[in-house]
């Protein structure tokens, strides 16, 4: 239960999770909301700010199939989204702007350019496509967004890559779906039903930063729904439903620090912080300050300290609790100061991938992957997942894939070729990188000629080609931590850590803007102008020449003479001439 | 003086009995108004048809208009917003996630918590019609759809590039008047409205309503045939013209309205003369029932609540039952649950193909072996049928 007190001069509501009337125990519910910021100074001056809400919905899961359900912290929409469509796994992404891995390391949850989704149903549903179409038309009426331009001839099922986040054991792909919109723009007309999925909405805890005009003037922003089964507690004997809500923004130095490297969570987001949400367990902000502990200032100061290991490094963060009064000070606002000076070497990513388009033409082209692998001893295998639209046709017998300059083979090929207007090309190779190389996957390919009303109506911006996925194992440095706990910090319990020595991580490519042979699409009136007026002069002059007959035109006679027509006619007389 | 005092008794008198009459006589005639328009609900359908950056002001003229609709009160459920192109986050906005209309950044119109129902690719011609006529795919979420009834009032708003007699649509397709006249006869007929506002800025706009002649309409147009619709004013910060002439003022005009405003549909035709919009803006009102005066700006543009006042009683079910409780924990296996694994190398590499769907063999198939077996029989006869088998 929550009551507000007042504690020195602010009022703060104490939180707590909320339960059923009676107890919260076994047989009441127990919906947690838990919300956490993490601020990530990046060695180039720029600053990552990671906002993740976690919503845990308690319901009985054999009892999934009953009309009703109660929805206190979990948003109603997403329920019954997920009742209806037996849905087992959702992740849905929006994001405008490209990680650049080699500048900022790699993010806590990557997500490619434009929109991404992908459903894992429950093996219980007969209709999977029927039930993609219908998902993806609601999920674009509850985002704001076009996802009903989802459909076959985007949608792939991965064999091998996107195996599920949540609990299970069964992993049928045929239950699995994936489909991305690379062109797809995101602005403040998604925040907006996404603000309304949290509990607290944008009024209160840390919701109140999510400002759009500071958010969308930025590097990169993405904006991410992941719903899984996860753990109900440490026994993990039941299933309890897990609602993250994901929101990573990197602000630039130079649009919004005028080139200084201080940076306030007024200058970032416009908003300080007054309260945590009043429904939260816990609402925290962690600031990580591993880098260059002498040269870095944090105002204010908090004895918090917590350690973290997170894509095999481990970091140091002091923490803010905004649950308790203390934090906000005297002033009730919390506004973070961070200030460095000097530069601090950043930890070189492991992996890292690139793809960009060869060739010259608009005939024929040339896709080129290069995957890097930065460990100076280690080898791991890796998973590169490609979905390539139906009209860049491509020849498969032209795959090579090199690393060292010599050849690699996958260790696994799967391969399903396109059906024009039907389906998308899909490949998947399982290739072992050797210690820091460079592998390069290319394949040729020729382009499409549309037919003209399959154009969109810019077609000279080119068409996208969806970002491609590499997944892998990479090894870690730091021993991971396996045990699942509740104080785990969120943004290190993401991905499922099955063993200490490697830590799962996706990374995604840019994707490719490729010109098809454009007709001129004023053609089919010049050729209907022309035509008609060949024919019209042509065949008009040459039947007019066969057709026309002449007659002698009598000249006219003077006035006396055809009065005299005139008198003569009436008389009954011959007329004269 | 008696009959003096009896006088001024007896006017006082007959004050004291007139004040309430003629109050009853105010008040019946104030709620003979309130009940006057017949309508129940609001709905907005609010189009921008162009795309590209240099069109700009034909989303920031859409938005404005978004803007008043929603100050006075029609909720985001009951307004369809379809916009062609983004401007607030192109690469191109100085000032990204906002969209101005007066120039120096005054006016923010696209706000913090817009919400665009139709967006890029999905403003066509076939979208925008099946919206108004109701006959969208099943599927199709309730964001997305007009679902007025016959005592639905709606406002629907068009800008963006037009000529005599059609409107351009993304510079790829257009609609014709003629079109647009029978979805609005459609909408009639199925009774999808009760009365309709139609307001459209872009050249030539009289001529997108000329060939209207369903009855409940009034129509209003930026600029008469012939005539075009000028831009406003460009700002030099963001590169644009930002507003046209019609909009910026009609926005004026909708600043000065508030839900409880008695300003009626003469003073919107008085919006923007010719000496500031250069172009002269037309209306048509000879298809709407009432008299233009008597019709408030709120009727349309705001989203005022009639509530009509029933004597029969209504049974309502009976109340829902909570969920069953927990079974025991006797029920439930006690094996912990366990995720999966995300990159199982060795069971990768030692899948199965997948196994192919059979699928009836298809057209070309089926009919190149009718081919061969017809030239067969042909070749060798029926009769030597039973010697091959």
């Amino acid at each position: 239960s929550t009551y507000p007190s007042l504690i020195g001069q602010c009022w703060q509501a104490h939180p707590g999770s909320v339960c059923s009337k009676g107890s919260c125990g076994k047989n009441g519910t127990r919906d947690q909301f838990q919300e956490e910021l993490v601020i990530r100074p990046l060695h180039s001056g720029d600053i990552y700010a990671s906002f993740q809400f976690r919503t845990l919905w308690d319901i009985d899961f054999l009892q999934e199939r009953q009309k009703v359900s109660h929805y206190r912290l979990f948003p109603k929409s997403l329920g019954q989204v997920l009742s209806k469509f037996s849905v087992r796994e959702l992740h849905i992404s929006f994001t405008q702007g490209f990680w650049r891995t080699m500048q900022w390391g790699q993010p806590f949850i990557p997500s490619p350019p434009g929109a991404e989704l992908w459903v894992w149903f429950h093996d219980t549903v007969s209709d999977v496509d029927g039930n993609w179409k219908e998902l993806t038309n609601v999920l674009s009426g509850i985002f704001c967004a076009s996802l009903n331009f989802i459909d076959l001839t985007n949608t792939v099922q991965p064999s091998a890559s996107f195996k599920p986040l949540g609990l299970g054991n069964a992993t049928d792909h045929r239950f699995l779906r994936y489909a991305t919109l690379p062109r797809e723009i995101v602005c403040t007309e998604n925040l907006t039903p996404w603000k309304k999925l949290l509990p607290c909405g944008s009024k209160a805890g840390l919701s109140v930063l999510l400002k759009s005009e500071k958010l969308f003037h930025s590097s990169f922003h993405s904006q991410a729904v992941h719903i899984r089964p996860v753990c109900q507690d440490e026994q993990c004997t039941s299933k309890a439903w897990e609602l993250r809500q994901t929101l990573n923004v990197v602000f630039d130095l130079y649009t919004s620090s005028q080139g200084k490297k201080e940076w306030s969570l007024f200058k970032m987001f416009s908003r300080t912080l007054t309260e945590a949400c009043p429904l939260a367990t816990s609402s925290k902000i962690y600031v990580d300050i591993t880098d260059n502990p002498e040269l870095f200032e944090l105002n204010p100061v908090t004895p918090l300290l917590s350690q973290a290991v997170v894509l095999g490094d481990r970091r140091t963060y002091s923490v803010f609790d905004l649950t308790r009064a203390e934090t906000f000070g005297q002033l009730c606002s919390l506004n973070l100061l961070l200030r460095w000076k000097g530069d601090s070497d950043m930890l070189r990513p492991l992996l890292h991938a690139e793809r960009y388009v060869a060739g010259f033409g608009l005939q024929t082209g040339e896709i080129h992957t290069v995957i890097y692998n930065n460990h100076p001893y280690r080898a791991f295998p890796v998973l590169l997942m490609d979905s390539v639209p139906w009209y860049l046709q491509l020849y498969i017998h032209t795959l090579t894939v090199t690393s060292k300059s010599r050849d690699n083979k996958p260790s696994y090929i799967h391969y399903q070729p396109a059906k024009d207007r039907h389906r998308p090309h899909l490949l998947e190779m399982l290739i072992q990188l050797p210690p820091h190389s460079m592998t390069e996957v290319t394949v040729q390919f020729e382009r499409a000629l549309l037919k003209w009303t399959e154009y969109t109506p810019d077609p000279n911006h080119g068409f996208y080609v969806g970002s491609s996925v590499v997944s892998a194992l990479v090894p870690s440095m730091v021993a991971m931590n396996t045990n699942f706990t509740q104080d785990q910090p969120l943004f290190s319990s993401f991905v499922p850590v099955k063993e200490e020595s490697s830590y799962f991580v996706r990374v995604y490519t840019e994707p490719l803007l490729v010109n098809l042979p454009t007709p001129d699409f004023s053609m089919p009136y010049n050729v209907i102008c022309l035509t008609c007026t060949v024919v019209a002069v042509g065949y008009g002059s040459f039947y007019n020449l066969l057709t026309r007959t002449f007659q002698v035109d009598e000249p006219s006679l003077p006035l006396e003479k055809r009065l005299a027509n005139l008198i003569r006619r009436i008389r009954g007389v011959p007329l004269l001439a | 003086m008696d009959y003096y005092n009896l006088m001024r008794i007896f006017a006082f008198i007959h004050l004291l009995v007139s004040i309430p009459h003629g109050y009853s006589n105010y008040v019946e005639t104030k709620a003979g108004q309130f009940f006057s328009s017949g309508h129940t609900n609001n709905w907005a359908v609010l189009v921008c048809t162009s795309r590209f950056w240099f069109n700009y002001r034909h989303v920031a003229n859409t938005l404005s208009v978004y803007r008043s609709v929603k100050r006075l009160g029609i909720p985001d459920s009951h307004i369809v917003l379809m916009l062609a192109d983004d401007m607030a986050c192109n690469y191109r906005n100085p000032k990204p996630a906002t969209v101005f209309s007066h120039k120096n950044m005054e006016l923010n119109v696209y706000g913090d918590d817009v919400e665009v129902d139709y967006r890029g690719y999905e403003v066509t011609v076939e979208n925008f019609l099946r919206v108004l006529t109701g006959r969208l795919p099943p599927s199709t979420p309730r964001s997305k759809r007009l679902l007025s009834d016959d005592r639905s009032n709606i406002l629907i708003y068009l800008t963006g590039h037009g000529g005599n007699g059609f409107l351009k649509f993304q510079d790829s397709e257009e609609i014709s008047n003629m079109e647009l006249a029978d979805a609005f006869e459609q909408m009639w007929q199925k009774r999808r409205y009760n009365e309709l506002l139609f307001i459209i800025d872009t050249c030539q706009g009289a001529s997108m309503y000329e060939r209207f002649y369903s009855p409940n309409l009034m129509a209003l147009a930026s600029s008469q045939v012939g005539e075009d619709s000028l831009s406003h004013q460009p700002d030099l910060a963001i590169g644009v013209h930002l507003m046209d002439k019609y909009t910026f003022y009609l926005l004026e005009f909708l600043e000065e309205v508030h839900p409880a405003s008695q300003a009626n549909m003469n003073d919107l035709f008085k919006v923007c003369p010719q000496s500031q919009c250069v172009s002269t803006p037309g209306h048509r009102t000879d298809l709407f029932q009432r008299d233009p005066g008597s019709v408030l700006i709120t009727d349309f543009f705001g989203s005022v609540r009639k509530v009509e006042i029933t004597k029969d009683t209504i049974n309502l079910t009976s109340p829902v039952e909570p969920p069953i409780q927990r079974s025991g924990s006797g029920d439930i296996q006690i094996e912990s649950l366990t995720y999966v694994d995300q990159l199982p190398v060795a069971e990768i590499i030692h899948q199965k193909p997948k196994q192919k769907d059979w699928h009836p063999p298809d057209g070309f198939i089926l009919g190149l072996w009718t081919l061969i077996l017809l030239v067969f029989f042909q070749t060798y006869g029926i009769k030597h049928l039973k010697h091959i088998f």
